[in-house]
């Protein structure tokens, strides 16, 4: 019953905070951290729950980023109807991460996470020598002609429905058949395979579902941004991004990622709006993920639970006693 | 036309012999402590300006400055090893240790662009002037090129020798083995595991110096592109294979340098699509065992 009212209040605040708070620093910092709540939750649907570490997600970004550019360039499109080619966004890095998917899970661990991060460079590559990419000068998002006050509200909306989407989906599918599949794979693959769970199938609809999720993530953060670089699309600090948000709030968990990126994407860009410095922005940033991995290795929410737990233990033993 | 196959296929194995060395050290570290270390290529990166710095600023020869930078690399990789790569335990290590890794890696690189700016900047000497160089059946191979060749080789014969002829080396390949019953016999594998490190480490000196003279110019972003290499490396050779990885290293230089006579932009892409087939048929790598282990 409190879950229930805490998701409502949260809901609730969440859709009445770009009419409340209109500073346009605050709705920035908003859109990019709804974008992260969707990136980082969908990340963790498929490397949470199964295991698998994929260092390479910023191949699914970048090719939201460039579907939308490309086809809102090629097909002349301008004004609002940006959002309605979100889908296709979505759908390309889908159809991607299939054949990429069917190559990197067959082998695991290490092996696995390199690939991911082969995938990546091969994709950066290829966006930096095609032409139709627009090379290394990059490619602009039409012009939006919209009230600059509310302009990032649209953004806000967008990213929020997205974000609620994919925490959604999180839930159901962590709470379905499918969710435990994934999480017996990742607890022991072949034993989990020897009772009958169809491996290869499940792990590549979490990566393609995944897949999807980024790539709608990267076209609405193309829009946002107007324009999109190559090394800025693919950029490996994506990678590490998502997966240090996932880490940061708890692995495997629904709402770690969401909590891990409401901190640590308004804090990043807020370190950078105050630091001119960018390399001791991105020196902050390799600290704390070291400080997380070594003395938070199993993220906040998880260890803040067996906190309270032990406390409510310690209590009701208390409570006994007298 | 053939002239050029040629000097490409000179320079392919030439300049595979540093990415072979580099290499080595990576696999021999994921061997040993069942870790990637995707700093490594910044680590190479730190290397090359730590020479850069002796060479400019103290006028020590790049060759001479090793004696310095080698050590110093090898504390580096101790003190990486002791205090961020050990205290990881757990079913979650092998994720951890890659990003804990990574995280360093990204400290590095900034502490390097804060240091040194984004400007490439590269190892100068006598033997890296564009005309220092030796006629060898009617074409030419850079001074650099044979020196660092050489200097490759003789690292990989010293590296040989400590991992094959002496006790230290017989404990390493224990270890890599099997590290519980390392144990069991009484090798301290945490000891060996640092060890292993800092010399995996210590290699990227050697690596880092010869990578800084033939590159034609290096900035703290190269890292990127040196780890992906490595990393295609030691995966098409057999993760945990040192001579595996070797092999890997002169194939795809070569094969790089070979198509970069007609595609310059799409050379990189032959090392990806090496790996991407060469896993498609053999998961293990080309000289890999079956041991892939259970996640």
């Amino acid at each position: 019953m409190t879950r229930l009212a805490c998701l409502v209040l949260v809901i609730v605040a969440a859709a009445v905070f770009p009419l409340v708070i209109t500073n346009a620093t605050a709705t920035d910092i908003a859109v990019n951290a709804m974008i992260f709540v969707a990136a980082a939750s969908a990340w963790n649907i498929f490397s949470g729950y199964s295991g698998y570490l994929s260092l390479g997600h910023a191949v699914f970004f970048g090719t939201g980023v460039y579907t939308v550019g490309i086809a809102a360039r090629d097909w002349n499109l301008a004004g609002d109807k940006v959002f309605a080619l979100l889908p296709l966004a979505g759908l390309t890095a889908a159809v991607i991460a299939v054949p990429l998917g069917l190559i990197a899970l067959r082998v695991r661990r290490h092996t696995f996470v390199v690939i991911t991060i082969a995938f990546f460079f091969i994709a950066q590559l290829t966006a930096t020598n095609l032409k139709s990419t627009g090379g290394s000068s990059g490619l602009l998002a039409p012009v939006l002609n919209w009230t600059a006050s509310t302009y990032n509200n649209p953004f806000y909306y967008a990213g929020l429905l997205i974000a609620a989407g994919t925490v959604l989906a999180s839930f159901l599918i962590r709470r379905s058949r499918f969710g435990l599949q994934l999480r017996a794979l990742r607890d022991d693959e072949d034993r989990a395979a020897g009772l009958g769970v169809r491996a290869m199938p499940v792990k590549l609809t979490a990566f393609t579902i995944s897949a999807f999720i980024t790539g709608l993530a990267g076209g609405l953060w193309f829009y946002f941004l107007g324009q999109a670089f190559p090394q800025f699309a693919f950029d490996p600090l994506f990678d590490l991004a998502v997966a240090l948000m996932a880490f940061f709030g708890g692995l495997g968990t629904i709402a770690g990622p969401v909590l891990g990126a409401l901190i640590l994407e308004p804090a990043q860009l807020y370190l950078t709006l105050r630091i001119t410095n960018d390399y001791l922005s991105e020196i902050l940033l390799g600290v704390l993920f070291l400080v997380i991995i070594l003395f938070l290795p199993r993220g906040v929410l998880p260890t803040a639970g067996e906190f309270l737990t032990a406390q409510r233990a310690r209590l009701k033993e208390r409570n006994r006693g007298r | 036309m053939a002239q050029e196959v040629y000097e490409a296929i000179a320079d392919g194995i030439l300049g595979g012999g540093v990415y072979a060395l580099m290499a080595a050290g990576l696999t021999l570290i994921f061997g040993v402590l069942d870790i990637i270390n995707i700093a490594q290529g910044i680590l190479v990166v730190l290397g090359a300006y730590l020479s850069y710095v002796l060479s400019v600023h103290l006028h020590i020869d790049l060759f001479v400055g090793l004696l310095i930078t080698i050590p110093v690399m090898f504390g580096v990789g101790v003190a990486i090893q002791w205090l961020f790569i050990r205290p990881l335990r757990g079913s979650e290590r092998t994720s951890m240790t890659l990003l804990a890794c990574y995280a360093v890696a990204l400290i590095i690189e900034g502490i390097l662009y804060s240091a040194f700016g984004a400007n490439y900047v590269s190892l100068n000497a006598w033997y890296t002037q564009p005309n220092a160089s030796v006629r060898v059946f009617g074409f030419f191979i850079p001074d650099i090129y044979l020196f660092g060749f050489g200097l490759a080789v003789v690292a990989a014969l010293v590296l040989y020798y400590l991992l094959y002829r002496t006790t230290f080396g017989r404990s390493v390949r224990a270890t890599m083995q099997d590290a519980v019953a390392a144990r069991l016999v009484g090798i301290e594998v945490n000891r060996v595991a640092a060890l292993t490190f800092g010399i995996g480490v210590a290699i990227t000196a050697v690596g880092g110096m010869v990578y800084g003279s033939t590159s034609g110019g290096f900035n703290p972003n190269s890292g990127y592109d040196l780890i992906s290499r490595l990393l295609a490396i030691i995966i098409l050779g057999g993760l945990g294979s040192v001579g595996g990885a070797m092999l890997a290293a002169i194939f795809m230089t070569t094969a790089e340098a070979l198509v970069d006579i007609w595609q310059p932009n799409w050379a990189v892409a032959v090392f990806y699509l090496a790996l991407v087939l060469v896993l498609l048929v053999r998961p293990a790598g080309l000289l890999g065992r079956r041991a892939v282990r259970a996640q």
